[in-house]
């Protein structure tokens, strides 16, 4: 079930929330549409729904348009953020209500009820209410609602937003397993890059209205297309850099670049785990004090003051900051390994133009 | 629905004698001023109208009640109580799903008006429509070549008693489904759902609650109504006389017991429709409850 968006826009009242917006998703893909809120994320997933219709452009499933195509007749599955449970139906009536617009038979539709019930682990709770569930119960029961119809596509919209952080991390891990084992194409959208690159094989990503790119978690995270992706996925330094004798130097740093010319200004980003520290101070070119500790669990988050007094953030396992012997207050040396040019003169890059400049990790050459 | 807050009021109740709570002295002063002030201005004239319908005898009541001018009444009044109820319950929906559904100019004068013959009395809407449709009216002429009356007849009457029972309805229904937003019609329609099937099988059940309240009121104002009906009507004995007018005309000719007899029917009404509202309530709170009780059961 591919789906082809081709330059999409839609306005409300003359703003417009999705502007020329253009993606395909292949068969059998989970895939995320990610961005701050109003990013207009959750319009695209209603006008791939038909719920919404677009004011400019067209959407193809399996090749066919279906501007025209009314919601009913898309055969998608649709899990809405707040669950829209049919609040006066049981726990099997809700998940039965497409199959008995589908006219199916009663015995078909017990069945395939007593089918979902025991794929999302919703025994015993057939005949209770909506109002008797749980948060993370109703969102079961209204993936199987979703499902139970068999749609060619299920979207999701922000699936995991109203629930406590256990039972989020639950149904994420559910829904990947479920894709695993039904393999139907899977649009959700969601505003948390955690969640996109755990759940998700592709992430498109959204701002104000517009694509900002498209990859796999790797690629999104490894060479962003820009300043705005670069820091909406996970954290990322970004100095404002000008260009001296052909290098883009930030106070005492220095990035060398190519096709630059001198009083360019650039803005340069570096991902924290490309920061190399060490406790050696011969060790590396660059002089920094540890000023702040953060425990994340595996992983620690530093922050480096620089002796121009800028902060940089490092990332380092547990075991390498015990056998570094590193504590707040301590001088360490540091070079950062890995950068990319994010934009130049206020402008945003093409991907193929900012590409990532990697450093031999011999020390002092390069910077 | 209901159950839930009521729950928590009494809860509240039993954990008694708290910093916050008022004197034992307050409490008593306050349930004693309520609870007498029901009794004589409530009850008192309720118990009054049935001990003056029988003040005469039972025969005096039956016969009251069997006259051919109260049957014509109560007759008439059924009519217009037929007429009016499903037309109501029509607006009433058309105007909630339209103001809570969808976005339109002029929304917020729909919902005044809708509101407008709470605030007016009922004799001027009755002056309204004979204003409108009366002799010296705007279209009394047009009506009167061709023979048509609306006024002091029984389409006028129907008309008044539409009129003012107009908000009922829909005054029941707009905050109901204002809560429940269209998230679950969204769901239906994602679900193959057309309009009808949304309609049928989602929106209607979650305000059948409302629906029902709304239906009970406007039942009840129709039976009831006087003003409005008083001015259309013409006051025509055995024809264009409801309920309520035959009541005040039987005790303007000084028929006291005759009065009380049939008054005391509409008061049974009225005590049935209350009734009847007690108990729904009473059934759904029991239900949830029940559902409740099954809950706990089964995660124990």
């Amino acid at each position: 079930m591919s789906i082809e968006l081709k330059n999409i826009t839609k306005q409300f009242g003359g703003v417009s929330a999705v502007n020329d917006v253009s993606f395909t998703v292949a068969d059998g893909q989970l895939v995320a549409l990610l961005g701050p809120s109003g990013c207009g994320k959750t319009t695209v997933l209603r006008m791939i729904s038909g719920l919404e219709a677009p004011t400019a452009g067209e959407i193809f499933v399996r090749g066919k348009r279906v501007n025209d195509v009314p919601v009913q007749k898309r055969n998608i599955g649709f899990v809405f953020q707040g669950y829209a449970l049919f609040k006066s139906m049981s726990v099997a009536d809700n998940i039965a209500f497409g199959l008995k617009i589908k006219k199916w038979t009663k015995a078909d539709r017990d069945a395939r009820v007593a089918e979902l019930i025991a794929l999302l682990g919703l025994k015993d709770l057939e005949n209770r209410f909506p109002h008797q569930l749980s948060g993370g119960q109703r969102q079961r029961v209204a993936l199987a609602r979703a499902l139970a119809p068999k749609p060619d596509v299920l979207l999701l919209d922000e699936p995991f937003a109203a629930v406590d952080a256990k039972i989020r991390q639950e149904l994420r891990e559910m829904l990947v397993n479920l894709h695993h084992e039904l393999n139907v194409t899977t649009i959700f959208v969601t505003h948390d890059q955690e969640e996109a690159m755990e759940v998700s094989n592709r992430i498109v990503i959204f701002d104000k209205g517009r694509l900002a790119q498209i990859g796999t978690p790797r690629e999104v995270y490894e060479e962003p297309a820009s300043e705005f992706v670069a820091r909406f996925i996970g954290v990322m330094n970004v100095l404002d850099c000008e260009v001296h004798e052909g290098v883009a130097r930030y106070g005492e740093l220095e990035f060398p670049t190519h096709g630059v010319t001198d009083g360019q200004r650039l803005r340069i980003g570096f991902r924290p785990y490309a920061v190399q520290v060490s406790n050696d101070l011969t060790a590396h070119r660059h002089f920094a004090v540890l000023r702040h500790t953060y425990f994340l669990g595996v992983l620690l988050r530093l922050e480096l003051e620089l002796p121009s007094g800028l902060i940089i953030r490092a990332r380092m396992s547990k075991e390498e900051y015990t056998r570094l012997n590193l504590t707040e207050g301590r001088e360490v040396s540091l070079q950062i390994r890995q950068y990319r040019v994010l934009s130049r003169e206020g402008e945003t890059l093409p991907p193929e133009v900012s590409v990532t400049h990697s450093l031999s990790l011999s020390p002092g050459e390069g910077i | 629905m209901a159950g839930i807050p009521k729950r928590q009021i009494s809860a509240g109740h039993r954990k008694s004698q708290r910093g916050t709570e008022e004197s034992p002295f307050v409490k008593w002063l306050l349930i004693t001023v309520a609870l007498l002030f029901s009794l004589v201005f409530l009850l008192l004239p309720l118990v009054n109208v049935f001990a003056q319908a029988f003040a005469k005898g039972f025969t005096v009541y039956w016969d009251a009640l069997k006259h051919p001018n109260t049957l014509s009444a109560m007759k008439l009044t059924l009519l217009v109580t037929v007429i009016c109820v499903p037309l109501n319950v029509l607006f009433g929906l058309a105007a909630a799903w339209a103001i809570t559904k969808f976005e339109f100019r002029g929304k917020s004068l729909l919902i005044t008006l809708i509101d407008l013959p709470f605030s007016v009395s009922p004799v001027v809407a009755g002056l309204m429509f004979v204003v409108l449709f009366g002799l010296q009216g705007f279209f009394g002429e047009w009506l009167a070549d061709r023979e048509i009356r609306i006024i002091f007849a029984v389409p006028g009457i129907a008309l008044a008693t539409l009129f003012v029972t107009f908000p009922f309805v829909a005054r029941e229904l707009i905050p109901i489904m204002q809560a429940a937003g269209s998230d679950q019609e969204q769901s239906a329609l994602t679900l193959g759902a057309n309009g009808w099937q949304t309609f049928w099988y989602v929106t209607l059940p979650s305000v059948k609650m409302g629906l029902l309240y709304g239906t009970i009121l406007c039942i009840a104002r129709c039976v009831g109504e006087f003003g409005a009906v008083s001015v259309v009507s013409g006051h025509i004995t055995g024809k264009t006389d409801t309920v309520p007018l035959h009541v005040e005309k039987l005790y303007n000719e000084y028929q006291g017991a005759a009065a009380f007899a049939v008054a005391s029917i509409l008061a049974l009404g009225a005590l049935l429709t209350l009734g009847l509202k007690t108990w729904l309530e009473w059934r759904e709170a029991k239900l949830e409850e029940l559902a409740q009780q099954a809950e706990q059961a089964t995660t124990q």
